[in-house]
């Protein structure tokens, strides 16, 4: 019998019942909560007269809505009502509950996927769910981690389990070494280029090779995150040492003895040396280089030394029709470098890219140089309380408002625009984000996704340019 | 939950891939703490020339001509006919909630993104897997013919044309079930409360470690 994928591992580890019909109990040892898709999940157990299964699986924080200046005011800092009633939801259906809460105010609020890992509240080898697609973050530890529904919310608040199908096995493995300047973000851009934004539907994907076995915790969660954007809900890493020391000392991991066991137990989260996956794809680490979206869909993407691609020369009528009009929305000519393309806002932040790492990469980048007087406005956006107060011991802080970026609050931001942070209609974004599509960055607006670095060099140059001619 | 058994009704062409959840819900809209009224703001982006706003009366706003759903010929329609990949992007179910909000029951495609696809089943909403082939047929007759019309039938897992022509389709048979009789699937998974309750108990053995609440 062939061995098990770390999927498999997962999969047979939360397994409570394998229904006659292919359908599956599985069990789910962590929710994460936040204010926009929470709501009806809450108000539905009212309705049916359910409580709870466990309160202690489940962890809150308002992330989407919240305004990232003036975090001191608190709720009366929400200058929009609906979004304020949101966020107040969010703490009322938290305090009936008695759900663990990190409020607007508290230090170690933050984007859901920032804080998870960091409290210690994602540890290898759990199951891990919240009504967000970019769960997939928390795979980055061998865990089980995807996005659901509103109802699927609901279904594990009131059961602690999710009806699943196994999904089929896929192994992305990047081959040797990054280069200098080349992070994570880059790595997964190109994996999305490679095999499309429905590449991976029905696949959990396991991400493997020498390139991510050399990448820090951060990193690799900056590959899972997007796992959705190459259409899996699932993305993973296997356990090794940097997973485990990354965890050690959080404050919800295990301490003492049961620390003891429960690192024997994930030393086992990796796919067997003879385990069958269903896909394999396998990438050269060190050719990729930095990357820049063009288009309106994370698959459309290329090196920093590329060009817009010509509709013309696409023979697929669907996916020619898709660039004439993602080229028309995003005002970009065919064959343009894109180191031609001019910018107005530079964002760097979301769950994607706001860890400390993400920041020291940027900051390095800026340091000592001036925002081009040709953009409107280059903000950072820290991913959580915590993650701010780290930066600004460091000196971070500093670094970017000398060189002219708004040093703000943590919370989703611009990522998708539902606070106050937004583009306007036309202007081009240098965003460290994961979703280039149409208007999610503000109505007309145009995304380009990059990493960090990236977006640093193009906040002091004003357009794209390759971050490794900056980097001291 | 609604159940879903035969339906008929007008199919809206769309004709574009890789339809994502911020293009069927934008996000100003998701605000809402309601599962019902994001009908007046589905596909807000492509249906209206203005930028729309939360609480705000569409009646009064301009349409975009050139977008499907615009056309009087596809008024009333219930069977949304899309391309590959529908669905993509974030799990906000508030994309099935305004497609039913719309009027839509059913979504047919080559292909759909996996959580949009799950969440559709949740909302008595029936999304349906044809091949590339079928759904390019099922185009060209819904933009020949004003009125086009076409019936599904999820108990005999068909779906039929006006000229009698009738391809299958698959759906998993614990969906399939929920669906033909309206079922909570929390009420279900419930049902197994004492299985959930020992495995519990096993973990709680095995891995304290996933049952501590932090410090």
């Amino acid at each position: 019998m062939a061995g098990k994928t770390l999927y498999d591992k997962l999969w047979d580890d939360h397994l409570v019942k394998q229904r006659d019909d292919g359908s599956a109990l599985i069990y789910i040892d962590r929710q994460l909560l936040h204010e926009v898709t929470s709501p009806q999940a809450f108000e539905g157990l009212r309705l049916a007269g359910r409580k709870p299964w466990r309160i202690d699986a489940n962890i809150a924080t308002p992330d989407h809505n919240v305004p990232t200046t003036d975090r001191d005011k608190g709720i009366d800092g929400i200058v929009d009502p609906v979004s304020r009633t949101q966020v107040e939801t969010l703490d009322k259906n938290c305090d009936e509950f008695g759900i663990l809460e990190f409020k607007i105010k508290d230090q170690r609020q933050g984007i859901v996927h920032v804080i998870g890992p960091e409290q210690g509240a994602t540890l290898p080898g759990m199951s891990i769910v919240c009504g967000d697609s970019h769960t997939s973050t928390h795979g980055a530890f061998g865990c089980l981690a995807h996005g659901i529904g509103t109802s699927e919310v609901e279904h594990v608040l009131a059961t602690q389990c999710l009806v699943q199908k196994k999904m089929k096995n896929m192994l992305v493995k990047v081959n040797g070494k990054l280069g200098p300047g080349v992070t994570g973000k880059d790595v997964v851009l190109a994996i999305i280029g490679k095999i499309g934004t429905a590449g991976g539907t029905g696949y959990a994907i396991e991400f493997g090779g020498e390139a991510i076995r050399g990448l820090s915790m951060e990193g690799r969660m900056t590959i899972c995150n997007m796992s959705i954007e190459a259409g899996a809900r699932v993305g993973m890493v296997a356990v090794d040492d940097t997973t485990i020391d990354y965890v050690k000392g959080r404050p919800f991991a295990p301490k003492g003895e049961t620390w003891d066991k429960a690192v024997d137990y994930w030393r086992t989260l990796h796919s067997d040396d003879d385990a069958v996956f269903d896909k394999v794809v396998e990438l050269d680490g060190s050719a990729i280089m930095p990357q820049v979206s063009w288009g309106t869909s994370p698959e459309m993407v290329t090196g920093v030394d590329g060009a817009v691609p010509d509709p013309a020369r696409e023979e697929d009528p669907i996916k020619r029709e898709g660039i004439v009009r993602a080229l028309k929305y995003m005002g970009l000519q065919p064959n343009q470098k894109i180191t031609d393309i001019q910018l107005d806002r530079v964002f760097i932040g979301s769950c994607t890219n706001s860890r400390i790492e993400d920041l020291r990469e940027a900051a390095a980048v800026v340091k000592g140089r001036k925002v081009s007087p040709s953009l409107k406005q280059a903000m950072v956006v820290p991913g959580s309380g915590l993650v701010k107060a780290q930066a600004e011991q460091e000196g971070l802080d500093k670094i970017f408002i000398e060189a002219g970026l708004e040093w703000r609050d943590p919370g989703c931001s611009m990522c998708l625009a539902m606070n106050a942070d937004k583009l306007g209609q036309g202007e081009h974004c240098a965003s460290t984000s994961n979703r280039n599509f149409e208007g999610r960055q503000g109505f007309g607006g145009r995304t380009h996704l990059v990493s960090p670095g990236m977006a640093a060099a193009a906040a002091v140059t004003g357009h794209f340019v390759d971050v490794r001619e900056l980097m001291h | 939950m609604r159940a879903f058994t035969q339906h008929q009704g007008i199919v809206a062409p769309m004709d574009r891939s890789n339809v994502d959840t911020d293009m069927i819900i934008p996000k100003q809209f998701l605000k809402s703490i309601k599962r019902t009224g994001f009908g007046p703001n589905l596909f807000d982006e492509l249906r209206y020339l203005d930028e729309g706003k939360p609480d705000q009366d569409c009646s009064e706003r301009p349409l975009n001509p050139d977008f499907v759903l615009n056309q009087d010929r596809y008024k009333g329609a219930s069977v949304l006919l899309a391309r590959s990949n529908f669905g993509c992007g974030s799990s906000r179910e508030h994309a099935p909630w305004a497609l039913d909000d719309f009027g839509f029951r059913v979504i047919i495609a080559p292909s759909f993104a996996d959580i949009f696809y799950n969440n559709c089943f949740k909302n008595g909403l029936l999304p349906i897997v044809l091949p590339e082939e079928v759904v390019d047929q099922l185009f060209r007759e819904a933009e020949k013919n004003e009125g086009y019309q076409l019936t599904v039938d999820l108990q005999a897992k068909t779906v039929t044309t006006p000229s009698g022509e009738s391809f299958s389709f698959d759906v998993d048979d614990f969906r399939r079930h929920c669906l033909l009789n309206g079922l909570d699937d929390i009420g279900v998974t419930l049902e197994d409360a004492d299985l959930i309750r020992d495995y519990e108990e096993k973990r709680r053995q095995t891995a304290p470690w996933l049952f501590n609440a932090g410090n």
